[in-house]
């Protein structure tokens, strides 16, 4: 696998396969197969596109909900976590360490859209135990991308 | 009134100047002029500088740098070159290169003495041997062979007066390179001849297809070597002027009795930052480096495909093409492009007469903007109608 060429799309997955080929040094035959390649595979997950909502007029609510849940034989928590993330409002769910056994990460439009899937789907689930809901208040760096941030170039035009 | 100092007068202004005022003047400019990473300093290295404030620590330092500091710069080039110094008597800690550049040429000239310099080069090097009283003597390289310094044009230039050499690769504007048995061989002349050598070594890091070189890493250099380097360009901390030399301790305590009385130490804040960037900042120069790679390839290929000859540099951050064919003059071109297509690129005499014909473009800019300077040059070139694009 060509981790150079993924470096270069997972930062900006717009460049062409020409351009990826230009800052390679490889032809752009090449890229284009291993691009293919990563496509087919699976490695390359998918392409889209960073949006602030707020800025477009169109924000959305998140919450971070804690679940603890109850395991069951030969599945652990698999099974649970699938009924959860099969929701479209559950934007992501991650199994982690510590008190708490799943994070998950919901989005709505209103804090009342939010609350209520929790309190008549999520926390009705079977083998759910117990729920935390956290709202986000504010995006500070989402992914690596500093929120609100515009880079600016402040060098002088010339120098030697 | 009396007349003004005779050296200073003598000494050319630098050719860039005329430049500010030109792109002062336009909007939308898409500058290649500059000198410096587009990249601020990494943030573990501001956040150390900002706690030392609120710690307090706001006070002179040793003349030579905080001992920690110099330990650390010994301690990488161990790691990195093999090469050693005494941190107590061999380093002395300055106020950017410039300052080093300065000192080392004052503390080893006498009134007369000729030092070569390799041209095209960094636009200091002449005029800071003309201030300490010596006379620059010019030694051309050429495109055609990658702009590295040959033996012969170097000892056909020796006279009595010769008292050192001045490298300076990967070289500012050229982006240029040298293999270890050519810069073996400039140093077995410097041997031969006594000769004290400078090597300016800020771009190190900055090598793309082979290791960086250091000159006091050869047999027989170190000795009659001035080290010079700092953090400007590998860790994007340019502001905070701060760089260093190592040299054996005769010399560094001439250097350091000029520092003492003119500079008196380095600003201790950016002393802490350059502690902090030496010991726990190599992830983010080799990020920044791996990115300056890929636009070099981006955009020399694009100079390339334009038209505009240019061999792919081996370091720095600089496109030197050859805009010959289009007929016009570095200076000629660089205005017209500024004026027509508002791409500000810096015409490659101001560098020396071998940048005659060339123009420096620095490629640490975001990878849209060079796309985008392509674009303006591209319809440039097509206009003059001069060269097949």
């Amino acid at each position: 696998m060509n981790l150079e060429v993924l470096r270069i799309l997972e930062h900006d997955a717009r460049r062409s396969a020409a351009q990826i080929a230009a800052m390679t040094g490889k032809s752009e035959a090449d890229v284009a197969a291993a691009i293919s390649a990563a496509e087919e595979t699976g490695v390359i997950r998918s392409y889209r596109t960073r949006i602030d909502w707020e800025k477009a007029g169109d924000g959305r609510v998140y919450a971070f909900i804690d679940v603890s849940a109850q395991p069951e034989r030969g599945t652990g928590y698999d099974k649970i976590a699938e009924r959860i993330y099969r929701y479209p409002e559950v934007h992501s769910v991650y199994l982690v360490s510590g008190s708490q056994d799943l994070r998950v990460v919901v989005a709505g439009k209103t804090m009342q859209e939010v609350a209520n899937f929790v309190a008549e789907k999520l926390a009705t689930i079977e083998g759910v135990r117990g729920t935390a809901t956290h709202f986000l208040l504010k995006k500070y760096k989402d992914d690596g991308d500093i929120f609100g941030e515009v880079a600016t170039d402040e060098r002088l035009a010339v120098t030697p | 009134m009396k007349s003004l100092s005779q050296i200073v007068q003598n000494t050319p202004a630098s050719g860039i100047r005329r430049f500010f005022d030109l792109v002062a003047e336009l909007d939308d400019v898409i500058s290649l002029g500059v000198g410096e990473p587009d990249y601020v300093t990494p943030w573990r290295i501001r956040e150390a500088a900002i706690y030392s404030l609120e710690k307090g620590r706001t006070t002179y330092t040793s003349n030579y740098g905080l001992l920690e500091l110099r330990e650390a710069i010994v301690a990488k080039h161990i790691e990195r070159y093999k090469t050693t110094w005494n941190p107590r008597t061999e380093v002395l800690v300055t106020v950017g290169v410039s300052e080093a550049l300065d000192t080392a040429f004052r503390a080893i000239l006498n009134p007369g003495d000729e030092v070569l310099i390799p041209e095209p080069c960094y636009v200091s090097y002449a005029p800071c041997v003309m201030f300490a009283g010596g006379v620059p003597v010019p030694v051309p390289t050429r495109a055609s062979d990658g702009f590295v310094t040959h033996p012969e044009a170097i000892t056909e230039r020796i006279t009595e007066k010769t008292k050192a050499i001045l490298l300076s690769y990967p070289t500012n504007p050229t982006g240029a390179v040298m293999s270890r048995e050519g810069l073996q061989r400039v140093v077995d002349i410097a041997v031969a001849n006594d000769l004290y050598i400078l090597s300016d070594e800020i771009y190190d890091r900055l090598c793309y297809d082979s290791e960086h070189v250091s000159i006091p890493a050869l047999p027989g250099a170190k000795e009659r070597t001035i080290l010079l380097n700092g953090f400007s360009k590998a860790y994007a901390m340019t502001g905070w002027r701060i760089g260093y030399a190592c040299a054996p301790a005769p010399i560094i305590e001439m250097m350091m009795k000029i520092h003492q009385y003119t500079m008196l130490c380095a600003p201790i804040t950016a002393q802490i930052a350059a502690i902090e960037a030496l010991k726990n900042a190599e992830q983010d120069t080799a990020e920044m480096v791996a990115d300056y790679d890929r636009r070099r390839r981006l955009f020399v290929k694009g100079l390339n495909d334009l038209g505009l000859e240019c061999r792919m540099p081996g370091g720095a951050f600089y496109a030197f093409p050859s805009i010959a064919k289009t007929g016009l003059t570095s200076e000629e071109f660089a205005e017209r492009l500024l004026r027509e297509e508002r791409v500000l690129v810096v015409p490659g005499d101001v560098f020396g007469d071998g940048g005659i014909g060339h123009v420096r473009c620095c490629y640490a800019t975001a990878t849209s903007k060079l796309t985008e300077a392509l674009e303006r040059m591209g319809r440039f070139l097509e206009r003059l109608g001069t060269i097949g694009a």
